[in-house]
């Protein structure tokens, strides 16, 4: 049984416009001690989709409105608040997108760390501060004494991140969704904090999401990987399945149009014309199909259904047997 | 690509005071440029790369002469035009332009696109009304946009689309050089490689050079004839875009260029990062600036700067290592 099992999800928000639907029908599963990337376009869907996993969604605007989320068999959708927030920061971890917003800034950063510990445990002060040290020299923090009577702004960015992630991981979850981590840092600390994250889960087994628009980074630290397109998973695979094999038009306009240190200087990269169409105004049918080389008449009448390429690998697009 | 260079950067320094205490004395300066020499030829692209903060934008704002220089020279075309002034410097300003990271920073958000890309022909006092018009339509079609974006504002175009408008602003007065201050670290994957596109075409079209800023060594890369390598305000290594990556001396080049996540997950290899965060430029390290967190590090780096020395052709590399 996969640790979280995401099925059907549907995610609305009520805007001055109208209802819009930020992630629709999705799902994907997320295997003990793996991890799963989710790429996709800005605006795809990608932070919303761990927000309603967390149940974290903006009030009142946004709300789940279908499917489901098991988690160990539970299904946190209908989880009453309380339970829920057990489960927040106990069994499920989250690094948000931006860490600044996730420090409290008037706070030390070890009374923040030691606050997470005592909320979940039966703990003592002098413990939990004791633990928190620990936490933060495991993540890489020099001199963590120190740095414990600290506040965020007087932390570089990468520091501040892996306070973030200590928080995350400071009661051992099993799950940890980290919501672009290193998005804002510098490549050095991209690597040291990609290192982190995958020692640190070797040694607790615990399953992560990692979502990024990085292909780099989610060739190098994933397992498995779900490609994202205007609320919906138009692939989902295995990395193998996905970089060797990209199936649908959007997977594949993504791995050709980045260049890599292999690609000949100055060539002409391989482009994805057009834009992504608005929530607002989405299309009845496929909505790759007016940026879609390949599309066809059948493509702009009704949404391609998911079709089973292989065992896991998984790709919503009419023509894929023909590209 | 001729052997008289369109730009030469002497020893170049720009150290901005750091204001401190209640009297607001300054008594330290933050060494953002400390002592940069560069040349760029007619029709190349010299690629800077280095992490947050190291003085990238710094050293493009004063090529622009956005800033003035604290000491060093910036040569044009042969002539010296660090302390131009006023009139005399309006030539330049138009030989040498900018292109941002955000561009919706650097466009006048209450302007239509018409009038945004009109400005330039009129500081410079460029033909009449009609052709000014005329202009203004054949640079749109240059940058892929179409005729009708002149009576709408930026904020109604997407990213990839609104730094097409600041391309094409920056081309209206046929410059010479262009600064590309991170040009497409904003944008999603699919956008970036149109605009890569679009900089090569224009360059193979118009003869220009370009400075291309960016922390992204695989976008540099193909688009860079050589590449600088810059840390803390120095540049530490620099030499031809195949050899920074096939062989990198310096052991910062070395991390960067391991650090970077490659699009393929048959290579998953264990990195060598290094370990800290970059130092800041208001204190820098004594000696050599990368010391403390070299993997090489030897007595000698910790009081000696090293200078930058030629290594081999056009290879240019900052280090006490026998190389
Ligand atoms: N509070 C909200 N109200 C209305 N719409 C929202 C709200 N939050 C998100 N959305 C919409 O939901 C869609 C998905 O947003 P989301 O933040 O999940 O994108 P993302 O894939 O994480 O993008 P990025 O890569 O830029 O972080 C977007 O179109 C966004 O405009
Ligand atoms: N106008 C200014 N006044 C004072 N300090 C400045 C100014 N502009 C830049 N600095 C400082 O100079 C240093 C170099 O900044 P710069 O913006 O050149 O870095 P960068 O390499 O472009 O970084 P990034 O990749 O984040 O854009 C930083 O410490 C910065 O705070
Ligand atoms: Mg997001
Ligand atoms: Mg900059």
């Amino acid at each position: 049984m996969p640790l979280l099992e995401v099925s059907n999800l549907i995610t609305e928000f009520d805007t001055d416009e109208g209802r819009v639907r930020a992630v629709d029908q999705i799902s994907f599963s997320a295997n003990t001690g793996e991890t799963l990337g989710i790429v996709g376009e800005s605006g795809c869907g990608k932070s919303v989709t761990a927000l309603s996993i967390m149940r974290l969604l903006p009030q009142p605007m946004g709300k789940i409105a279908g499917g489901s989320v098991l988690f160990q068999g539970v299904d946190l959708t209908t989880l009453p608040l309380s339970k829920m927030e057990k489960v927040r920061g106990n069994e499920i971890g989250m690094v948000f997108q931006e860490p600044m917003t996730a420090l409290n800034p008037v706070h030390t950063i070890g009374k923040q760390i030691a606050e997470v510990l005592l909320l979940h445990n039966d703990y003592s002060t002098q413990r939990a501060l004791k633990e928190s040290v620990d936490i933060l020299d495991r993540v890489g923090i020099p001199s963590p004494d120190i740095r414990m009577g600290e506040y965020p702004h007087q932390l570089s960015g990468g520091m501040r991140q892996r306070v973030v992630i200590a928080i995350a991981l400071a009661c051992k979850p099993k799950l940890l969704i980290a919501d672009e981590p290193t998005t804002a840092l510098d490549v050095t600390i991209q690597a040291q904090i990609l290192e982190l994250i995958k020692d640190l889960q070797a040694e607790m087994g615990m399953s992560v999401i990692l979502i990024t628009h990085d292909l780099g980074v989610i060739a190098e630290t994933c397992e498995q990987v779900v490609v994202m397109y205007a609320g919906k998973i138009v692939e989902k695979g295995s990395v193998f399945d996905v970089f060797d094999n990209p199936s649908h038009p959007y997977t594949r306009g993504l791995l050709a149009s980045i260049p890599t240190l292999e690609t000949p200087p100055k060539s002409k990269l391989s482009v994805i014309d057009g834009m992504v169409p608005g929530l607002m105004d989405l299309p009845p049918g496929c909505r790759f199909e007016n940026r879609c080389p390949y599309a066809r008449h059948a493509c702009g009448q009704s949404v391609p259904p998911i079709q089973v390429i292989e065992a896991q690998h998984e790709v919503s697009c009419f023509r894929w047997r023909d590209i | 690509m001729s052997d008289k260079p369109i730009l030469e950067v002497r020893d170049l320094k720009m150290h901005f005071p750091v204001k401190e205490g209640i009297l607001l004395r300054t008594n330290k300066f933050n060494k953002a440029v400390d002592g940069i020499s560069l040349t760029i030829h007619r029709g190349e692209t010299l690629g800077l790369v280095g992490e947050s903060g190291c003085g990238k934008s710094t050293l493009g704002r004063c090529i622009t002469r956005l800033y003035q220089p604290t000491s060093g020279s910036i040569y044009f075309e042969g002539q010296d035009i660090t302390h131009l002034k006023g009139n005399a410097l309006l030539p330049f300003r138009k030989d040498i332009q900018m292109i941002f990271q955000d561009p919706m920073e650097s466009l006048n958000a209450r302007h239509t696109v018409g009038d945004i890309l009109e400005e330039p022909f009129i500081v410079q006092k460029i033909g009449d009304r009609i052709s000014r018009k005329k202009q203004v339509l054949k640079l749109l079609d240059t940058v892929g946009l179409p005729a009708r974006s002149t009576s709408r504002y930026p904020f109604e175009f997407s990213g990839g689309q609104r730094q097409r408008i600041g391309i094409a602003r920056s081309i209206a007065l046929n410059p010479k050089l262009v600064i590309c201050d991170e040009p497409v670290s904003a944008l999603d994957v699919s956008i970036q490689s149109q605009i890569l596109n679009l900089l090569i075409d224009l360059q193979k079209e118009f003869n220009l050079s370009y400075l291309f800023i960016a922390h992204d060594l695989a976008v540099v890369k193909h688009i860079s004839d050589r590449i600088a390598i810059m840390y803390l305000g120095k540049v530490v290594e620099s030499a031809a875009g195949e050899t920074i990556y096939r062989k990198p001396l310096h052991p910062y080049t070395r991390s960067l260029i391991s650090a970077i996540p490659v699009p393929d997950p048959h290579r998953k290899v264990k990195r060598q990062v290094i370990s800290g965060d970059v130092p800041s430029p208001i204190d820098p390290p004594s000696g050599c600036p990368f010391h403390p967190r070299c993997p090489q590090v030897m007595d000698r780096c910790k009081h000696e700067p090293p200078q930058l020395r030629s290594v081999a052709d056009k290879h240019l590399v900052s280090c006490h290592l026998d190389l």
